[in-house]
């Protein structure tokens, strides 16, 4: 082996290994929750590290589909319907007003339309919490606060601002040409939109979807502060509610942050592709 | 699109009234779910809105009260500080985009390597943080961090090093002359960095792959060395790809509400609390609706303010206008 050869071959070992401290780290707590979801013990406190507990049974699974909720009668499938409710909802409304919105922007050159970006941009950087007052209250004289309805609007509001320069992002590249086309075919532009536009953006349309999905299934601190009837509950608020107590039983915690979290995590991954180019589109694209 | 510059503005509204009533349903639910209650929350933060004013809204206005509490740390709330939480605010974004963005740009290099093996699953497999639900990543971290079952201090044992630390609990510096950072803010850091690199080196993978293998080859034909190479080629040309990112990187971080919460909570005796987490408490439990309104308008102006200047330095959003 020349020299050279070597220098390469110690090279890529040492990036082996820098590459694997770092999947160390990623993927630890993603194997320690796993852990002690299938121990069998109901232990509240772990005291070892092994990878599959002595005795591994998915009874902490069963016991969180059976009785979720500590402190409140409610069902997981109640559960379940909420928080499909709350993000299909968030998801549905937002691609619905962020695609039209996103189309004005990206075609139309009409008074106020500098603006109207910038003040979604502005938007996209406020935090939930930074008006989480003045929307308790209006919320509350508007009598939508305490349900589930009220959180779907909220949530679309803050995941529009994102879907509309995603979205918008993504039209600026679908070529002119084509809808012009179906323009002097006969279409008019809102067929044109619909026939044209939205059948070739799909990409975007997909990672607009996920993620007013995943606000909607994931965001717990509006749905904690807004509501107060365990019959509206959702998957999210439970889990934090798990944590909330003293004596947490960590394997049904582990089972059920599990349950939550993977629909999530294979949408991702069938997506993985998509998100990426459309958040670098988005931000980068000139 | 066509020109309309040589047409008056009412005459323009009117050739467009198509592309209003498009926008009209998001402008609708923005209108009535954000910009009212901004509007709203401007009123709140001159009374002394309470619980009380739900059921009757006629608090008193009490001029610029709230603010004066706000940044004289006078506001009933237990361990409030404004200037340290805005300051503290400020150690976390930097020294989290830090990390990010160097552990995220170093394992891009290295998975950019000619002829590195297993490359595919490497990403794969380092890409699950950013995968997994953030308020998750949280509590697990949290229960992770625990000083006797935790798996942060079970590991730290195997490896034979200190591991009775008190992670969330302990108030005083692990580090002396950094004495107003205390462990949880290091158990913050972990977690978040654990969150956001990936992303990150996704960007950065993005970047590197669109610099010209010639432009290397060239360097290495005038001798140029592996260091040199990264300061002259590779950072110079990944830097604009990556700001946009870095950009977002940092609003996020500075907003990090989920890690901060659900972690330390804000503490011990609020030293890791930052400004969305103190603002969330003076709703809930606080009840200081008034203060809540005037806190939430000072960090707008303050988020405002960082997003123009992070704008005017990134030029991100110029081009995409």
């Amino acid at each position: 082996m020349s020299k050279r050869k070597l220098i390469v071959r110690l090279k890529h070992l040492y990036l082996h290994a820098y590459v694997w401290f770092w999947i160390f780290v990623a993927i630890f707590p993603v194997l320690w929750i796993i852990s002690m979801s299938l121990d069998p013990r109901n232990i509240s406190k772990p005291t070892t590290l092994t990878l599959i507990p002595p005795g591994a049974s998915l009874a902490a699974y069963l016991r969180v589909l059976k009785h979720p909720y500590q402190g409140a009668n409610v069902s997981f499938v109640r559960l379940l319907w909420n928080s499909l409710l709350v993000a299909g909802g968030t998801a549905l409304l937002s691609v619905l007003f962020g695609a039209t919105a996103a189309y004005a922007f990206s075609r139309f050159k009409f008074p106020g339309r500098k603006a109207g970006m910038l003040s979604f941009l502005v938007v996209f950087m406020l935090p939930a919490s930074a008006t989480l007052a003045p929307l308790f209250v209006i919320l509350t004289f508007l009598h939508i606060r305490d349900s589930l309805w009220g959180l779907v609007f909220a949530y679309t509001s803050s995941s529009l601002p994102f879907a509309i320069w995603n979205l918008k992002g993504y039209f600026d590249t679908v070529p002119k040409e084509l809808e012009e086309a179906a323009l002097v075919d006969g279409c008019d532009r809102n067929s044109a939109f619909f026939r044209v536009i939205l059948p070739l953006s799909v990409p975007a349309i997909a990672v607009t979807v996920l993620f007013g999905f995943m606000n909607g299934w994931t965001e717990w601190m509006l749905a904690w502060t807004f509501l107060t009837k365990p019959k509206s509950f959702t998957l999210a608020m439970t889990l934090y509610n798990m944590v909330g107590q003293w004596n947490t039983p960590w394997s049904n915690f582990a089972a059920f942050s599990i349950l939550v979290s993977l629909p999530i995590i294979i949408i991702w991954f069938l997506l993985q592709k998509y998100i990426v180019s459309g958040l670098t589109l988005g931000g980068v694209k000139g | 699109m066509v020109d309309y510059s040589d047409i008056g503005l009412w005459e323009k509204i009117r050739r467009n009234k198509l592309a209003y009533k498009y926008i009209l349903p998001a402008a609708l639910v923005m209108a009535i779910v954000t910009a009212y209650p901004i509007v709203y929350e401007v009123w709140m933060a001159f009374t002394n809105f309470s619980i009380v004013n739900l059921k009757n809204p006629h608090p008193a206005f009490v001029g610029l009260r709230n603010f004066i509490m706000i940044l004289k740390n006078q506001v009933p709330l237990e361990n409030f500080n404004f200037w340290r939480t805005l300051g503290f605010n400020v150690i976390w974004t930097v020294v989290n985009v830090f990390f990010h963005v160097t552990i995220g740009i170093s394992l891009a290099m290295a998975l950019n390597t000619p002829k590195f093996a297993l490359k595919k699953l490497y990403r794969a497999l380092l890409i699950i943080p950013w995968a997994v639900p953030s308020y998750i990543s949280a509590l697990i971290w949290r229960n992770m961090f625990d000083t006797q079952f935790g798996a942060v201090n079970l590991l730290l044992a195997k490896l034979g090093l200190p591991h009775n630390i008190a992670w969330l609990t302990n108030p005083n510096a692990p580090i002396k002359f950094l004495s107003i950072l205390p462990y949880a803010f290091y158990a913050d850091l972990i977690t978040n960095v654990w969150l956001g690199f990936p992303f990150m080196m996704v960007v950065a993978t993005g970047a590197l792959q669109s610099i010209p293998k010639e432009l290397y080859e060239a360097a290495r034909i005038d001798g140029a060395s592996e260091a040199g190479q990264f300061f002259h080629i590779t950072l110079p040309l990944i830097r604009f790809a990556m700001m946009p990112a870095i950009m977002l990187g940092v609003i996020w971080t500075f907003n990090q509400f989920n890690i901060i919460y659900l972690v330390s909570g804000g503490g011990p005796l609020g030293e890791t609390e930052i400004l969305v987490t103190q603002a969330y408490k003076l709703v809930n439990p606080g009840g200081l609706f008034g203060i809540a309104s005037a806190f939430g308008l000072v960090v707008f102006l303050i988020l405002l303010g960082i997003t123009l200047f992070t704008n005017r330095i990134t030029k991100a959003t110029e081009s995409a206008l």
